[in-house]
């Protein structure tokens, strides 16, 4: 697995324009020698996390992820990291590139210059080197109800819950995550405030309410509508830039605040009014 | 754990970000346009005056400046979190009292016009 060849990408990102000539090697592969500064930590033996420097003879159109299966293979084989599978699909191959949350098997080497530092996702406990508990994560997931819950169970001899393609775009966006964990590593208020449910969880709330298949909202509303749920969110927005899955959390996140407002109104200001 | 109210001090920040998306660039180009000594003929003083002098003007100049000076105030509250300052509810009451004493200062001016 971690000496599998280099292999040709399919086209989740284009090379910049002019990327191959800017390196005076215009077309064809060729090999370039990188240095990885890669976060070492082992939380059984090691005190404190440190940084180990690799050089790495890559091929150009290598990325991030390949030169650390490289380092693994023939460098060093203690070396311990995510990955599946190696296409912008399975969402576990999310790491600290140069300070920023990216999937290494989407950041290409031709991107970097210098020196390359490497570091497991920030805002989550390290469980060794660059692989993180992902636990919070997956508890605040449970939390949102991330399932249809449907508006009135119907036994299977009434057929399938129908939906117009209409129906189906008001959610589809949201239905990519692929809960790789960047916009949590990416959000400032996750980092201040670990009790946060987070951009991720929230926007699969959004696209379950979003469903009309769905008839869960009012239950998802009781984690979504708290200080922890949507209203600790202050629009940084970083979320929707590092989502590879360009899910854009944050529009998901400001879409629920505006049904959860019309909700409060409701609720306080109209008698007898419920959400 | 309990609903939060924060839509009440959010719903005015929403709306007040809107009015500043769609006017105040407007009408700070219309000011700069106006100390340049351009200012089209339709927003000479006097125009301006009877608009205010009006009840209907002085409502709408009064919802476009509480709720942008609402909104900006909402959004300060939030840059000062953003940067790890935790005293939210000092920081809140110091920037949302400043709003409303703008929008009362404002309300007084207008009903003077």
């Amino acid at each position: 697995m971690s000496n599998s060849p280099p292999r040709s990408h399919p086209p989740l990102a284009a090379p910049p324009e002019g990327a191959a000539a800017s390196l005076g090697r215009p077309g064809g592969s060729s090999e370039r020698t990188v240095t990885l500064e890669v976060l070492r930590y082992d939380p059984d033996t090691d005190s404190e996390a440190r940084f180990q420097r690799y050089e790495v003879v890559c091929q150009e159109e290598w990325v991030v992820l390949d030169a650390l299966n490289k380092v693994k293979a023939d460098i060093d084989p203690t070396l311990n990291y995510r990955w599946s599978c190696h296409m912008a699909v399975c969402g576990s191959c999310g790491m600290m590139i140069n300070g920023e949350p990216k999937l290494s098997c989407h950041a290409f080497l031709r991107n970097y210059e210098g020196v390359i530092r490497i570091e497991p996702l920030a805002n989550f406990p390290i469980e060794r080197d660059l692989v993180v508990a992902p636990d919070d994560f997956m508890d605040k997931l449970k939390r949102v109800k991330p399932y249809l819950i449907p508006k009135q169970e119907k036994p299977i001899s009434e057929g399938e819950y129908k939906q117009t393609p209409a129906q189906l775009m008001k959610y589809r966006q949201y239905s990519m995550c692929i809960n790789c964990m960047l916009c949590y590593a990416a959000c400032p208020q996750y980092g201040l405030t670990p009790s946060f449910i987070g951009p991720a969880a929230l926007t699969l709330a959004h696209r379950y309410n979003q469903d009309s298949r769905d008839g869960g909202r009012k239950e998802r509303q009781e984690v979504a509508a708290t200080h922890e749920g949507v209203w600790e969110c202050t629009f940084v927005g970083a979320c929707s830039e590092v989502c590879p899955a360009h899910v854009d959390p944050a529009s998901a996140l400001q879409q629920m605040k505006i049904t959860s407002s019309i909700d409060w109104i409701v609720e306080h200001l109209i008698p007898g009014g419920k959400p | 754990m309990a609903k939060s109210h924060k839509p009440v001090v959010w719903f005015p920040f929403a709306a007040g970000g809107t009015v500043i998306a769609f006017f105040i660039p407007v009408i700070v180009l219309l000011t700069l346009m106006a100390a340049l000594g351009h200012a089209p003929a339709g927003l000479d003083y006097a125009n301006l005056h009877a608009f205010a002098a009006n009840g209907l003007g002085k409502l709408i100049i009064f919802g476009v400046v509480s709720l942008s000076m609402w909104s900006s105030a909402h959004r300060l509250r939030c840059t000062f979190y953003d940067f790890g300052v935790r005293a939210d509810t000092a920081v809140a009451t110091i920037l949302y009292l400043a709003a409303i004493i703008g929008s009362i200062l404002a309300a007084i001016y207008l009903l003077r016009i």
